[in-house]
């Protein structure tokens, strides 16, 4: 196109690379003296957590950087020419044309007032010199080609009317139009379901293989790494610590961040107790249905969607049960139904002997205080505007405790998830996603709950936090002997927190049981299906990396 | 397209029963006022003398119970007869019609200019936040949008028509001028450049704010990224992909607006001495003409009806997600 292909280049070449952050940041620099090459036909995994500078190298490369973050020194080679340098006019031939990107949000990276072949089309109109009929056609030819069904029709449709997995195929079909040779793809499947992420995993790599391109993929998740990566860099700060073969860097790791970030990875068996029948149950649901009914008028009959079908779960005293399931499969209406957020449209949910369907809103009152929720999405959970001390006591003092007791306790609570009690005079926006999280437990065990319903608690979270969190969680319900159900899409989270484990496809409980029976010997095929879906699964965590891992918990309880 | 015909007929069939309910609303309204046209009337001619008001008002049908007065009106209503001015001793339809086109003019040409000009500068300056262009148009929509309207048109007029004499100060036409054909209409054209800039200028300033925080809020979307990263020129990302996502506010707010284009130019109709229907709901008030004065009420809330089923309309052909259910 623009450059004679140089076949001694790498195709990808960093050097030196630093992005200053502006003035003000946490840190001086977004990335540190970064260098690295990415070669033909390979896929380099670029590992980290947030705020590892992971995203900012992907946006300078594409020329994305925003407009007050800029590089300041290092340079970024395509195959031998240097992009920084280059004309406006000619970064843009190589953003989208020789350079692709797919994004982490499929939900929100397509115009959702835009056709989707539109979309797609859009890129051979300012890359290639096709007419109209051959960019038609070779819209549909990308469409079938990322596994898309009837992409004649599918090329017509709004970005609303697919699914995740599906908007994330178009993102595909469109990075691919003009056959790039580099694809950045940054964290491509942290937003999708397993079975989805596994799709979609198989889907890269296909076409990298056929189309011998390089890939340049962002994550913070090992399991993906082990999956798919060729080489591995991982990313810490800004800086670079460690780069190699994936089988050197996942087996053998050298630097400690990187155990850090491999031991916090959840593991799929734990060898956890059976939980005993003999504990009293402290909560009971007994055929629980809800049916959803979207959209309709007077005209179209209303979809029904169904959430819960004759959904029945027994949570013992101490006891947690883990609600498994892809997007879409009811474990969240099963636990809104509990708390009283949502009401099912027949069967009981016995709690201590009452059946709180059939309560009053009156008279259910009583009994919200026993049941609490922890949400999924810390930055949204907690009220900006009120101070943490205001957010945890609301809850006590609406139960007629004494203001400045409530505060008293308010602080211990703070101290026992791992928090300076000074955390009370501050507001939400001070704290981390990780610290929010604790915070949000403080606020649910104000009110000394019977039962915890903690709707996906961690999955907004990075791993080594997750890890923290989880760790608090499983230590709490040690202490407090406190009865949990723990709702996640994430089965090795599942499989190292909860006792038993209910998985739920469509609406229905499919498989309950002890945890390890439900991994060990799985009896459905849905639940076959999930776990062959998970990432990295022919991969096992070093002993040595482990032990030092675990050791590493002290450094937990402080992030 | 069978959908929205479903759509627009009963949208219309539901909208009768709307304006008839207003009238009935309306015709109380009117009526809770104190004072009645026979006594203003009499007032005028000096005679205060009990049976002549007595007599006006049997003229008038206004001895009437209110009831039978209520009923007469709505009869006539639904056979689109609005009644008739003893006042101006004109049907009230006829005025009407007489002082449309001037509000109309003035109304729409304004409407339309503020839009347009409104969303191009709020999108010039949010694509420049920060720098002095952005400045420059923020704190001149600022000024724009506080200022009183009226003093806004005085202004104008002292510069415009009395030091630089370049446009005429009121009036819709040049009295006596015998303009015809293409002057005539340039004349025309020259009589509404002032109170035309006076009313946009204030909407305009309102579309711009409105503009330019959508589109801050839009610029820094995942898609627009995705845009980015496609390699497209920056004036088919703005134009395409910003634009069009941050357009989606403004057209509520412009429909809303609209609804207004008929009552809305009081001042302006009275500052530039223009024939408008704003001016005749002003002196009608004054004359307590019933008859006029609910004339335009019943004029106004079909507009207001007419605008809400073409912003639902406008909106679900930008927004595919939004779909006209009957």
């Amino acid at each position: 196109m623009m450059t004679v292909s140089n076949s001694n280049a790498s195709l990808l070449d960093v050097r030196n690379l630093t992005i200053d952050l502006p003035r003000g940041a946490d840190r001086p620099f977004a990335v540190e003296d970064l260098t690295f090459t990415l070669e033909r036909g390979e896929i380099l995994c670029v590992v980290g957590e947030s705020g590892s500078g992971k995203s900012m190298t992907a946006h300078a490369v594409m020329g994305l950087l925003p407009k007050a973050v800029k590089v300041s020194s290092g340079g970024i080679r395509h195959d031998g020419t240097d992009v920084l340098s280059l004309p406006e006019r000619d970064q843009r031939a190589l953003r989208g044309g020789r350079i692709a990107m797919i994004f982490q949000e499929p939900m929100t990276a397509l115009n959702p007032l835009m056709r989707v072949g539109d979309q797609i089309d859009e890129v051979l109109r300012y890359h290639t010199t096709l007419d109209r009929a051959a960019r038609r056609a070779r819209v549909v030819e990308l469409l079938a080609s990322v596994g898309l069904p009837e992409p004649d029709q599918l090329r017509r449709s709004y970005p609303f009317r697919l699914s995740g997995g599906q908007r994330q195929r178009v993102m595909i079909a469109m990075a691919l139009a003009v056959e790039p040779d580099v694809l950045i793809a940054d964290e491509p499947t942290t937003a999708l379901d397993v079975t989805t992420q596994k799709q979609i995993l198989e889907l890269i790599r296909d076409i990298q293989v056929k189309r011998r391109m390089g890939v340049m993929f962002i994550t913070h998740d090992f399991g993906v790494v082990a999956e798919i990566a060729h080489r591995v860099a991982v990313m810490q700060k800004g800086k670079l610590v460690e780069i190699g073969p994936a089988a050197e860097v996942l087996n053998r790791p050298q630097h400690p961040y990187t155990r850090q970030l491999i031991a916090a990875v959840p593991h799929l068996i734990e060898h956890r107790e059976a939980f005993g029948d003999e504990r009293k149950p402290v909560l009971t649901a007994e055929k629980v249905c809800k049916t959803f009914h979207i959209g309709g008028g007077f005209f179209a009959p209303s979809r029904k969607v169904v959430a819960g079908n004759a959904l029945s779960l027994t949570i013992r005293q101490g006891e947690t049960v883990g609600l498994v399931g892809e997007s879409g499969s009811g474990k969240s209406t099963l636990g809104r139904s509990i708390v009283g957020l949502i009401k099912p449209d027949s069967g009981r949910i016995m709690f201590e002997g009452v059946d709180l369907l059939s309560l009053s809103r009156t008279a259910f009152r009583p009994y919200r205080r026993h049941v609490q929720m922890v949400f999924q999405d810390p930055y949204a959970s907690l009220n900006p505007r009120h101070t943490v001390g205001d957010i945890i006591t609301q809850g006590p003092v609406a139960f007629g405790e004494d203001r400045g007791r409530a505060l008293e306790k308010a602080k211990a609570l703070l101290k026992l998830v791992g928090l300076d009690a000074s955390a009370a005079e501050r507001f939400p926006h001070e704290f981390s996603g990780g610290q929010r999280q604790r915070i949000s437990i403080a606020r649910a065990l104000a009110l000394e709950p019977k039962l915890l319903i903690a709707d996906e608690p961690v999955s907004a979270l990075d791993v080594s936090v997750q890890a923290q969190v989880l760790d608090l969680l499983e230590d709490l319900r040690h202490r407090l002997n406190l009865s949990m159900l723990f709702i996640t899409h994430d089965l090795r989270i599942a499989a190292q927190i909860c006792d038993t484990i209910a998985v739920m496809q469509k609406g229905s409980i499919v498989e309950i049981g002890p945890a390890r029976d439900v991994f060990g010997n799985p009896q459905h095929a849905y639940t076959r299906q999930l776990l062959d879906a998970i990432p990295g699964k022919g991969w096992t965590i070093p002993e040595d990396v482990m032990s030092t891992g675990r050791h590493g918990a002290a450094l937990r309880t402080s992030a | 397209m069978p959908r929205i015909a479903v759509f627009i007929s009963q949208r219309l069939v539901k909208a009768v029963f709307v304006v008839l309910a207003i009238a009935v609303f309306n015709f109380f309204l009117v009526h809770a006022a104190p004072g009645d046209p026979a006594a203003v009337m009499a007032g005028e001619a000096g005679a205060a003398d009990a049976k002549f008001v007595e007599q006006l008002r049997q003229q008038f049908g206004l001895d009437r119970p209110l009831y039978e007065q209520l009923g007469t009106y709505m009869g006539k209503v639904v056979q689109a007869d609005l009644g008739y001015s003893y006042r101006q001793q004109r049907p009230v339809f006829d005025l009407l019609m007489d002082r449309l086109p001037v509000t109309l003019s003035l109304t729409l040409t304004s409407f339309v200019l503020a839009l347009i000009g409104g969303v191009a500068l709020g999108t010039l300056a949010a694509m420049r936040a920060g720098t002095w262009s952005d400045t420059a148009i923020t704190v001149v929509g600022l000024t724009a949008y506080a200022t009183p309207i009226f003093w806004i048109g005085l202004m104008l007029i002292l510069l415009f028509s009395v030091n630089l004499g370049w446009l005429p100060a009121f009036g819709t036409e040049s009295i006596g001028a015998g303009y015809t054909g293409w002057a005539a209409l340039m004349d025309r054209v020259e009589h509404l450049v002032l109170p035309v800039v006076t009313l946009g200028l204030f909407y305009m300033a309102v579309y711009t704010r409105l503009t330019r925080a959508s589109i801050l809020e839009v610029r820094d979307m995942d898609f627009v990224k995705t845009a980015r990263a496609k390699g497209l020129p920056e004036w088919r990302i703005v134009s395409v992909h910003i634009l069009r996502n941050a357009i989606l506010p403004v057209i509520t707010v412009a429909g809303f607006q609209a609804g207004h284009l008929i009552g809305g130019s009081i001042l302006i109709e009275t500052v530039f001495a223009l024939p408008g229907i704003g001016r005749l709901a002003f002196e009608a008030v004054l004359q307590r003409d019933y008859q006029v004065l609910l004339g335009i009420f019943l004029l106004t809330s079909v507009v207001v009806v007419i605008f809400n089923l073409l912003t639902d309309l406008i909106y679900s052909l930008v927004d595919p997600r939004i779909e006209v259910a009957p």
